[in-house]
């Protein structure tokens, strides 16, 4: 009788190691090919590690190649509009979630609407308005077509963590005599701290992972971000793997970074649920 | 009476002025947000479905003239067009199914309690946190022979005569972006159907077990009904976004060779930004939205007859 329970729990567990395997298997090698050094690149061929593993890749990424560049717009572009869209989708949440009015159902229809269709239909026509405007070849270009972009999503965010946040606190604020827009900005605001980081960290990583409008929009290598970059870098030197995949793992850092922070609050989310449910 | 309209708040005796700033408080609250999406998403959506109808080139300065359905005549003549429908069909049917299958399947194995499950679990959703244009640049290394194991491995497992590149195969190529995808796509489902299972109450599994129901009947009569829902719109909401999912394709393929992974969505961004064709591309977006529309009918339509017939 108890073979079987042991024989199903090793199979679970094995099971959950091929998972985690398959997972994390290509950003390891991404980060074994950017350690390995030239000479040993070609002659150690697929061993799991190099016999000697050197920082040389990043040395010359950080130092002698436009990357730096390409980093700090990526970070100017998805920072300022993560920050943009937080605050614009809070004030839009807020009216979904507190208000009755008769624009409402048209707002929530728009916005549903802008997540169905795709939006490679809107490549051409966006150049078409932004290149008399100056603003192709521009990371405020990016920022406001990105920002435009995300509102809906994060919207709809901000508006469920507002909803979990009972209405008696503002009502009795107003009681009080503050304005419906101080108990907000005062009061509620700062309850909802966590859904705010949560904002911030979807729409960072969406607007630091866009990748067509970018190519579309930007065409210097001043303004590239970090996908445009690191293509056209890739169909330049595509000899240099340690190089091109060094860059790789300096683009996964703040992505990791943002899930790392976002990883707990998923899980607690999960299990929240489950309480609920 | 007075009283309880007094009670219930309503604005019976407040000034004019008040009422008015009262009742325009949401639209205030919501009015960069809206102001934003009309400009930059509903105005040149509106502007792209007029570019179908016009002879749009960024390179000639005379073009611009409306020309009526002649991009749609060209469209329905264009062989790369209905191979690019084709590829969309297999890219985006094999792409859910694998993700659905094995999402669901590490859904199931992480819904049991077991020492270490926080950390497998944020190990195996880290693919969902990867930029999608490196996701696809990883995947094309890897399935290089010059720096990548994959072609290798399947060439000591005789899968391959020699190891080569999948993706300069036109007869393969299509299959590094679908597992490119699958590897990308497998934590979104994971974590959906992760949620859902865990709402199921734990004293339904109980019952069923005192019931003498076995494993395979509790999983049957109990998890699939309470997850239904979550898979049905959970699929459909992801084809529809794969569907438009060109950046992994364009990243490690750009739709070659020989237009072997060319998708519907890839071809219009290569229409617009390689040839710069910004009428033909808008005229095959119009068509894919159609496309698109129509599915999603056929599934809602498709839902109502499965709910009427219970």
């Amino acid at each position: 009788m108890r073979a079987k329970p042991i024989l199903l729990v090793t199979a679970h567990r094995l099971a959950i190691l091929a998972y985690i395997a398959f997972a994390l298997f290509p950003l390891y090698w991404l980060l074994k090919v950017a350690v390995t050094p030239n000479d040993l690149l070609y002659s150690e061929g697929i061993r799991l590690w190099p016999s000697r593993a050197s920082l040389e890749h990043f040395d010359f990424v950080l130092r002698h190649s436009a990357f730096p560049v390409f980093f700090r717009n990526s970070l100017i572009v998805s920072g300022s509009t993560a920050v943009i869209v937080t605050i614009l989708a809070s004030l839009s949440g807020y009216a979904l979630s507190r208000f009755n009015f008769r624009g409402k159902y048209w707002l929530v229809a728009l916005m549903l609407l802008t997540q169905m269709f795709p939006l490679v239909m809107l490549v051409a026509p966006i150049f078409k308005i932004l290149s008399p405007l100056g603003l192709t070849n521009s990371l405020t270009g990016l920022v406001i077509v990105y920002t435009a972009f995300n509102v809906p999503f994060a919207t709809f965010l901000m508006q469920s963590f507002f909803d979990g946040i009972p209405k008696d606190l503002e009502e009795a604020a107003m009681i009080d005599g503050a304005t419906q827009f101080v108990a907000f900005r005062q009061i509620i605001l700062p309850l909802t701290l966590p859904g705010i980081a949560a904002t911030l960290g979807f729409v960072f990583t969406a607007a630091w992972s866009e990748l067509l409008f970018s190519l579309m929009l930007i065409s210097g290598n001043y303004q590239a971000t970090f996908p445009v970059g690191l293509l056209s870098f890739v169909s330049k030197f595509s000899v240099d793997f340690g190089q091109m995949m060094a860059a790789g793992v300096l683009a996964l850092i703040p992505a990791c970074l943002f899930f790392l922070l976002i990883q707990r609050y998923l899980v607690q989310g999960l299990t929240a649920g489950a309480v609920k449910g | 009476m007075a009283y309880a309209a007094r009670y219930d708040g309503l604005p019976a005796r407040r000034p004019l002025m008040k009422r008015i700033t009262d009742g325009a408080a949401p639209y205030l609250y919501s009015a960069p947000a809206l102001i934003l999406i009309v400009t930059v998403m509903l105005v040149p959506l509106a502007l792209g479905v007029s570019y179908a109808f016009r002879d749009i080139q960024l390179l000639n300065p005379f073009s611009g003239a409306f020309i009526g359905l002649d991009h749609f005549r060209a469209l329905s003549e264009d062989q790369a067009f209905y191979r690019a429908l084709r590829n969309t069909l297999w890219w985006t049917g094999a792409s859910v199914f694998l993700q659905f299958l094995l999402g669901l399947t590490l859904a199931l194995l992480l819904d049991k309690p077991f020492y270490g499950r926080g950390l497998a679990q944020a190990l195996v959703f880290l693919p969902w946190a990867v930029p999608s244009f490196l996701a696809g640049l990883n995947w094309s290394w890897l399935f290089n022979p010059v720096v990548g194991p994959l072609p290798h491995w399947f060439f000591a497992l005789g899968i391959m005569s020699e190891p080569s590149n999948i993706l300069s195969d036109p007869q393969l190529a299509m299959w590094g972006p679908i597992i490119a995808n699958v590897w990308w796509g497998i934590p979104f489902f994971a974590i959906t159907l992760l949620a859902a299972l865990q709402a199921i109450p734990r004293d339904l599994y109980e019952a069923a077990s005192i019931d003498g129901a076995g494993p395979a009947q509790r999983f049957l009569s109990i998890t699939l009904p309470f997850l239904a829902p979550t898979i049905a719109i959970t699929i459909l909401l992801r084809t529809v976004w794969i569907s438009n999912f060109a950046d992994l394709i364009i990243v490690m393929t750009n739709g070659g060779p020989a237009d072997r992974t060319q998708i519907v969505a890839s071809y219009i961004f290569t229409q617009a930004f390689k040839r710069l064709d910004f009428g033909y591309a808008s005229a095959i977006a119009l068509v894919l939205l159609a496309l698109l529309l129509a599915y999603s009918m056929l599934i809602v339509i498709l839902r109502q007859w499965l709910l009427s017939k219970d």
